[in-house]
């Protein structure tokens, strides 16, 4: 199934391949790596390239190659703000999705189990969003929270909103938004982990006098972490990047402008490219840190 | 005996039914208001009608960006699925040199934000002077595409029994055929899976394509260019159809293994 390319679970078949003509293995990881070289790392140091450049005295939207550091300094005071946001909002949907995601994970791996029918199809109805547009999805929840919708209303009539207070266009509404549109990523590895769980152990430490917190904490979690490890990551990486849900045609507003939001527009609408640039480099680069941070105190490094 | 493992017995069930409630939401505010017998915009129930649904194409632009999104999925995903089983076959199955930074390399574009995946890529073409266009969108999504899918068949190859291709061996199999008349066979479903993963990722992919595509529209560039002034009907029509399709292509393979398995299961106790 298609669910495995969301699993970190280790492939452990990897230890003995034996040894055959290395020829043959160059001609079958050449074209593709050489692609993933051409259009993967070329663009990136493209990207480092475009940062350092200088705007043309002559042209509007041209830039000239130079070594203008400058932009770097410049970006992070100008837009500091929107990239602690994103990582703050991408933080908050990651912990909300495992929240989310994991009783019903456990649920449907290990819980109905017995029943493959079942199983099959919650698992579906967990994947269904990737099968309808993104952007229509948002859409949707935007409609549904929108100031004449069922959501807004209801709580305005307990009291819980002031006459005057929106859903759309906040950061609960992005928030809410970016933990939504990436619970399928979190929930999948989730299930794959837990699915492979030996319910003998659960028994085990049932016998041992475990209640159900103790056996939780010191058995359940501890086994499913290659699936909280993927499944975090995730959610994590792209919800930092993300820009539509912050895009104020969507759920935010100028409140929750995130990073992606900042380059995008400077990219695309003001030509301001180098800025996009250092923006995305400075992106790039903290997730690489928290990343590798991450991977290697939690222990598993085969993430591929 | 059946032991209980906490979560209380009905909480877990009836928590579980909501969360699968709550993911569905969205989806069949879509689907209903494909429905919709709406004027300019299709944010207010104005009633039913099959109208959108049989005339799909009288709103000029869906169709076409459908079109575009069909043509780059397919192309993409042909290309990422070869390259992709072609690197997961050499990963599992060989032992060479630079391993590790060819894991690096595949996992490297998994661990990149779309957004400066995008912004990479169009930066790259401006740096070039490619026009943008179809074939910049392509050339993105096969690059995207290409990781998914070797983890994808990665895990297919994994599972293989090396012992089917030495007893191919043993027959006299010359290597073409051993591995057109073996292992082919037995990584299709893997690779097939993958396709269907790349195509989806291509056919829903809209941060990395929008940087990208210029004055062309996919479905996705269409929708976020049409809600500053409304969405017509007809891409909740199109969104659906193209949803039903995949939740029943999804449904048939699983019912369709669960069956083979169920076959195979009895035919081993028969013997």
């Amino acid at each position: 199934m298609a669910i495995t390319a969301f699993t970190g679970v280790a492939t452990s078949t990897d230890a003995s391949p034996r040894r055959k003509k290395s020829w043959v293995a160059l001609v079958l990881l050449l074209p593709g790596l050489l692609y993933l070289v051409l259009f993967f790392i070329v663009p990136l140091v493209s990207l480092v390239i475009t940062s350092l450049q200088v705007p043309s005295p002559t042209a509007f939207g041209q830039y000239d190659t130079a070594f203008n550091w400058q932009t770097y300094g410049v970006v992070i005071s100008t837009y500091g703000t929107q990239i602690l946001r994103s990582f703050l909002y991408a933080l908050l949907a990651t912990i909300f999705a495992l929240l989310f995601s994991y009783p019903l994970a456990y649920f449907i791996g290990v819980k109905v189990r017995r029943y493959p029918i079942l199983q099959g199809l919650m698992l579906v109805l967990v994947i269904a969003p990737f099968f309808i547009s993104f952007l229509l999805r948002t859409l949707a929840w935007k409609a549904i929270l929108s100031d004449d919708g069922v959501v807004v209303g209801g709580l305005k009539a307990l009291s819980l909103m002031g006459s005057q207070d929106h859903l759309t266009g906040t950061p609960v509404a992005v928030v809410f938004g970016l933990t939504y549109n990436f619970i399928p990523f979190m929930c999948l590895p989730l299930y794959t982990t837990l699915e492979r769980l030996d319910v003998r152990y659960l028994e085990a430490s049932n016998d041992l006098y475990a209640g159900t917190f103790e056996t939780f904490r010191k058995v359940i979690l501890p086994l499913s972490l290659p699936g909280i490890v993927s499944g975090t990551l995730l959610t994590f990486i792209p919800a930092t990047g993300d820009y539509v849900n912050a895009s104020s045609e969507f759920l935010g507003g100028a409140s929750s402008t995130m990073v992606g939001n900042v380059i995008q527009s400077n990219f695309l609408v003001q030509l301001n490219y180098p800025v996009a640039a250092a923006l995305s480099i400075i992106l790039m680069a903290i997730i690489l840190v928290i990343v590798s941070l991450y991977v290697k105190r939690s222990g598993t490094d085969d993430l591929v | 005996m059946k032991p209980r493992f906490g979560f209380g017995r009905w909480l877990l069930p009836f928590y579980s039914l909501l969360a699968l409630v709550f993911l569905l939401i969205p989806i069949v505010y879509t689907i209903v208001f494909s429905f919709n017998n709406s004027l300019k915009t299709n944010i207010a129930w104005r009633g039913f009608t099959l109208d959108n649904w049989l005339h799909v194409c009288d709103e000029p632009g869906v169709c076409d960006a459908f079109g575009n999104s069909i043509l780059i999925g397919v192309v993409a995903t042909v290309v990422a699925t070869t390259l992709g089983t072609m690197i997961a076959i050499a990963l599992v199955r060989y032992r060479f040199r630079f391993r590790a930074a060819t894991n690096l390399l595949i996992f490297l574009p998994l661990a990149t934000p779309e957004v400066v995946l995008g912004a990479g890529l169009a930066a790259q073409f401006l740096t070039a002077g490619v026009p943008k266009g179809i074939t910049t969108v392509i050339i993105a999504h096969i690059m995207f595409c290409v990781s998914f899918v070797v983890v994808t068949v990665k895990a297919r190859v994994s599972s293989l029994d090396p012992a089917l291709e030495e007893a191919g061996r043993d027959l006299y199999g010359s290597p073409s055929q051993v591995f057109l008349r073996v292992t082919f066979p037995l990584l299709l479903p893997g690779i097939l899976a993958a396709a269907l993963l790349a195509f989806s990722l291509s056919f829903d992919d809209f941060i990395i394509t929008y940087f990208n595509s210029g004055s062309i529209q996919t479905f996705p560039t269409y929708i976020y260019t049409a809600a500053t002034r409304g969405i017509p009907p007809q891409a909740n029509v199109i969104a659906s159809a193209v949803f039903l399709l995949a939740i029943i292509i999804v449904v048939s393979t699983q019912v369709s293994g669960e069956l083979r398995r169920k076959r195979l299961a009895r035919m081993t106790v028969g013997s």
